[in-house]
């Protein structure tokens, strides 16, 4: 595949054009509103809600016979907002938790949509094919009115997010105090929950139910590893979302019998891995490496200390010693030799011969100071 | 630490011939189980009452209740002599700090401004006025060091200051905090102490969940004791007795003994 001529058809042919522009939509609405779904510890939510707008697609197929994006879509919402006040109401009715809940409700509604999506494969209609793309979506066959049907739905979403910004930061860091404060939580939370509903099923046809999950949760995930900050976690997780979607889509839809859902997924999985790994502060490689040098900067702390203790035997503290004594007083860890290399660059100790080491004035001084914080932590 | 008052307030609204909480008859129960039974507590403005009481007493849900927060199955709640929810600007609260996940991606400085959107008002953004503010509450609780933070590298005591200064900048008149020395060391706690008793002096109302049995006559000048029901109320010299105590805490206090002038020792964190 020819990266220039891909580049020249994403924005001059008509199909990659359209499956690019939808793939952003896609990604950017459910990475935004995946971001307060992440933070609100509603990631399984999504997978729950996306699941049950199954039957939903397959429902309004049914009443309506037509398979327009926006008929298709409303019915997919209305089936994942009963599915999420489902859950909601097992949880506070009955003493079944939420995971429980969760997975009774999923599996219910999706084996019900299903059958029916059975049912209408096997109805005596040539209209019926194509609704088993919901399954692990199909790029390839947006059109440009579904797109415009995502783009003006996706507008709302934002918009709405944006408008109730400082409600939404509320309801979800602390929404007994927003409660406090005179906010309607309860009707911000089903706010909030329905605009997380909007993306879910805005990205059905793209990416699937099976899978659009990931798409909540992934690209949240994501931003989360780079930012502590609420607004640059929703801004990057909605770029990381309109990325995995379109280079997704496009590998999906220029590679015969690649299904979309499951590319898009894999595109965001890389990102999260990245991110996982290379992220600053939060990165485990950072860690890793932070870990290293605290290792480091204790165990060259614990020669000193030591040196110290064994002077403090003596009348005069920059008494020397065999390094054999240092090895067996740091209990068999090794780097000993290297540690007082370290201390000796600084300034602290010094060597009296070939194995001999004593502290330096600075070096007991050094000592001291450390001991005396160690005691003010205790 | 001393406190001036931020903002305004609209003094109009009080009637200072009121008390600040009036609680009639209150039960509350999760399922079946009872948590609060008919409480009658009254609360005179301008004072700093410590509630205490065992593990399952019912402090929080006392507080919540108050808050309207928590659903009451009776009873009537009055602030100022109006209901809490016509109230919402007089009152403000500090939860407990286990109450929300502390790796939220926000600063210090702006979890102490969510204490303004109530004034804000819906969709409004905070903005230089609210700023501040933050940092003005911030520098009262010794935390301005701390305002661009990000709120995951706060120690316990830290966060504990953090949602005391939320509080501060709403401009409340009676405050209900939820066992605010929770987890923090002993020079937070004498700064947070002093914190209450300025309030206490510029005439707001504070009602403390507290646990520390041994510094109540210390810190507080009244007191409700409560064991599901209201065993108690009134100012601590003449409430916080060891017969009182002991009602409250049932046979964990047997090992009471009369030990200094506070009559009360060697209870400390257990009984909570």
């Amino acid at each position: 595949m020819d990266l220039g001529a891909l580049f020249y058809d994403l924005f001059f042919d008509y199909t990659l054009r359209t499956v690019a522009l939808g793939s952003a939509v896609l990604g950017i609405v459910s990475g935004a509103l995946g971001a307060y779904a992440v933070l609100r510890k509603q990631s399984l939510l999504g997978d729950a809600m996306s699941h049950a707008a199954l039957p939903g697609i397959a429902i309004a197929f049914l009443l309506t016979g037509s398979k327009a994006s926006l008929v298709l879509i409303l019915g997919a919402a209305i089936a994942g907002w009963i599915g999420t006040l489902f859950i909601m109401s097992i949880v506070r009715l009955t003493r079944i938790k939420f995971d429980s809940a969760l997975g009774l409700v999923l599996s219910v509604f999706f084996g019900f949509g299903l059958v029916l999506l059975t049912i209408i494969q096997k109805m005596p209609n040539a209209n019926q094919a194509g609704l088993d793309k919901f399954l692990f979506g199909q790029a390839a066959a947006l059109l440009e009115r579904d797109v415009i049907t995502m783009s003006i739905l996706g507008s709302i979403a934002i918009i709405t997010m944006m408008v109730f910004w400082k409600e939404f930061k509320l309801l979800s860091f602390d929404p007994d105090f927003g409660a406090t404060l005179g906010f309607p939580m309860r009707l911000l939370d089903i706010l909030l929950t329905t605009l997380i509903v909007l993306a879910i099923v805005l990205g059905l046809q793209t990416v699937g139910v099976v899978l659009m999950s990931a798409m909540i949760v992934a690209p949240a995930a994501a931003a989360r590893q780079w930012t502590d900050r609420l607004g640059t976690m929703v801004f990057l997780s909605s770029i990381f979302g309109a990325l995995a979607g379109i280079v997704g889509a496009l590998l999906s839809s220029s590679i015969q019998r690649l299904p979309t859902g499951p590319t898009i997924v894999l595109c965001i999985s890389a990102i999260v891995i990245v991110s996982l790994f290379f992220a600053p502060r939060r990165g485990l490689v950072w860690n890793w490496i932070r870990v290293r040098r605290n290792r480091g900067r204790l165990h060259i702390e614990a020669i000193l200390e030591d040196l110290y203790s064994l002077a403090s035997a003596h009348d005069n503290p920059e008494h020397a010693h065999s390094i054999a004594v240092l090895r067996l007083m740091s209990s068999g860890k090794g780097g000993v030799d290297k540690s007082l290399k370290t201390l000796e660059e600084q300034g602290y100790v010094r060597s009296v011969n070939s194995d001999q080491w004593a502290l330096t004035k600075a070096g007991v001084e050094q000592a001291q100071n450390l001991m005396k914080i160690r005691e003010g932590n205790n | 630490m001393h406190l001036d008052k931020v903002g305004s307030l609209n003094k109009g609204d009080l009637d200072m011939s009121e008390n600040a909480i009036e609680v009639e008859d209150l039960t509350v129960a999760y399922q079946e189980k009872p948590v609060l039974w008919d409480i009658d507590l009254t609360v005179p403005e301008g004072v700093l009452m410590a509630i205490v009481g065992p593990n399952g007493a019912g402090k929080t849900t006392l507080i919540k209740a108050i808050l309207n927060l928590v659903k009451t199955a009776a009873g009537q709640i009055k602030i100022y002599g109006k209901t809490s929810s016509d109230q919402k600007r007089l009152v403000g609260y500090v939860p407990q700090r286990g109450s929300v996940d502390w790796d939220f991606p926000t600063s210090v400085k702006d979890v102490v401004m969510m204490g303004r959107y109530g004034a804000l008002g819906w969709i409004r953004r905070p903005g230089k006025e609210e700023q501040k503010m933050a940092l003005s509450a911030l520098d009262k609780v010794g935390m301005l060091q701390y305002a661009e933070r990000q709120i995951s590298q706060l120690s316990g005591g830290q966060q504990q200051r953090v949602f005391l200064a939320r509080a501060l900048v709403q401009d409340a008149q009676v405050y209900l905090m939820d066992e605010p020395f929770q987890g923090v060391d002993a020079t937070t706690e004498r700064a947070i102490v002093s914190l209450l008793q300025e309030l206490r002096k510029s005439g707001k109302t504070v009602v403390v969940v507290h646990h520390d049995l041994q510094t109540v006559p210390e810190y507080f000048d009244w007191t409700a004791l409560l064991n599901v029901r209201l065993i108690a109320s009134g100012p601590v010299q003449e409430v916080f007795t060891e017969e009182n105590l002991r009602l409250t805490y049932g046979g964990r206090v047997s090992f009471l003994k009369h030990n200094g002038e506070n009559g009360v020792s060697n209870i400390g964190q257990r009984t909570g």
